[in-house]
């Protein structure tokens, strides 16, 4: 059995990373779940948060903004909207992105206010962890 | 018959067009390799975004609840068409390639009575509408601020365009740019992206995904994302083509100014050698004179 899988994380700029992993550690838009190699076909959405790449005792951290991840029994890709290594990622950034949410917020309709709400709270979440 | 001095200053003035005609050559090629590097570098993500939202498309397409940017509003009246162009000349038939397609699709769109909204990317795409459909243009891009092309510049078209689309303001999207085939050619497409739609239906049948949240909201979250994404494509792939045809065009016209310079200069000698001969008969002539 193998244990180790393909793992990419790639954004609209460039591809990110493309390496092996042991687990893949993704904030999903229900609730943070971590992929192993064999994990079973899954798609999900992402919310903001730390995308962590574990490969054996090594390990990387992502900030992700938002976008998906595929998940397969041999790969992991994660298509994140805006990506930089956590050590990269700065509290300016962020409070622009929480500014450019709480204007998205303002600006939405019924249907999306849900969603926009729940994006502003996740940004102030992630500054609040950095 | 010019003067030697004329074709002196002619020649002159030609070499100095010659010098910036190449130095734009080569910082066209530079730039170039960067637009094809970026360009290169989105694909994944483009490529991947494609492919699964191929898989999702297809499953909810017969859906009646499907999101309208994937149905469509069930009409196709009203087209808004985005037009992207470069924001400077210089690029041989770069700028007028696009604009020509995008008249000929305006042409008939209206012939067919479609209402036709045009939004324009890039100055010099606006100059050459403005004087046929200035009452189509309902708004304008402006890229001359941009340095380097980035994702939040396509995503702040894309929230225009769905903002307007959400509004009501228009059925169908499509996007006017230039594919890079090759530093000789490039293509310009038209490619609709409201409604959206998939060429690749990828292994649908391969690989039974689970989906969190549910399939269709996963797509309606995706969708307007796609569309960034494919606005991002676009724009990258306009202007690595934009460099490409700068740079062609301007190969010739160095090799037509060095052409140039050839022949004024053997004029020039010609010219010259004639003067010198009219010197000398007439000094001959005047010796033979006295």
């Amino acid at each position: 059995m193998a244990n180790t899988m393909q793992f990419d994380l790639v954004s609209p700029e460039r591809a990110l990373a493309s390496q092996e992993a042991t687990a893949v550690q993704i904030p999903g838009i229900t609730g943070d779940l971590t992929a192993m190699p064999n994990h079973a076909p899954f798609l999900t959405t992402l919310r903001p948060g730390v995308l962590e790449v574990h490969n054996g005792s090594a390990s990387e951290a992502f900030v992700v903004t938002g976008g998906f991840a595929e998940i397969s029994e041999t790969s992991v890709s994660v298509l994140a909207e805006q990506a930089v290594p956590k050590a990269d990622a700065s509290a300016e950034m962020l409070a622009q992105l929480t500014a450019d949410a709480e204007a998205l917020l303002e600006a939405a309709g019924d249907e999306n206010r849900a969603a926009a709400a729940q994006r502003v709270n996740d940004l102030k979440v992630l500054a609040a962890q950095l | 018959m010019p003067s030697l001095k004329d074709l002196k200053i002619r020649i002159d003035s030609i070499k100095s067009t010659r010098k910036i005609t190449k130095a734009m050559q080569m910082v066209a090629a530079a730039k170039l390799r960067k637009a094809q590097d970026a360009a290169e570098a989105a694909r994944p993500y483009a490529d991947r975004m494609d492919a699964v939202l191929g898989n999702l498309a297809s499953a909810a397409a017969n859906s009646p609840t499907a999101p309208t940017l994937l149905r469509g509003t069930g009409s196709d009246n009203v087209h808004l068409l985005v037009v992207a162009t470069a924001e400077r000349g210089l690029c041989g038939g770069f700028n007028s390639s696009i604009v020509k397609l995008a008249r000929t699709h305006i042409a008939k769109l209206l012939g067919e009575g479609k209402t036709v909204k045009v939004i324009t990317v890039g100055k010099k795409g606006r100059e050459q509408l403005r004087r046929d459909y200035s009452a189509h243009l309902i708004d304008h891009v402006d890229m001359s601020g941009v340095k380097k092309l980035g994702y939040a510049d396509a995503q702040a078209i894309a929230r225009d365009i769905l903002g307007r689309f959400d509004a009501g303001e228009f059925d169908v999207a499509t996007l006017f740019f230039s594919r890079f085939e090759s530093v000789i050619s490039q293509k310009p497409t038209a490619l609709q992206v409201i409604p959206a739609v998939f060429e690749g239906e990828g292994d649908a049948a391969g690989t039974n995904y689970e989906y969190e949240p549910e399939e269709e909201a996963i797509l309606a979250d995706l969708l307007p994302r796609s569309i960034a994404t494919q606005i991002f494509t676009g724009l990258l792939e306009n202007a690595a083509s934009e460099q490409g045809a700068r740079m062609s065009a301007m190969d010739n016209a160095t090799r037509n100014a060095g052409e140039m310079i050839d022949k004024l200069t053997i004029e020039f000698n010609r010219t010259r050698q004639a003067v010198i001969t009219n010197e000398l008969i007439e000094i001959i002539s005047g010796a033979e004179a006295l």
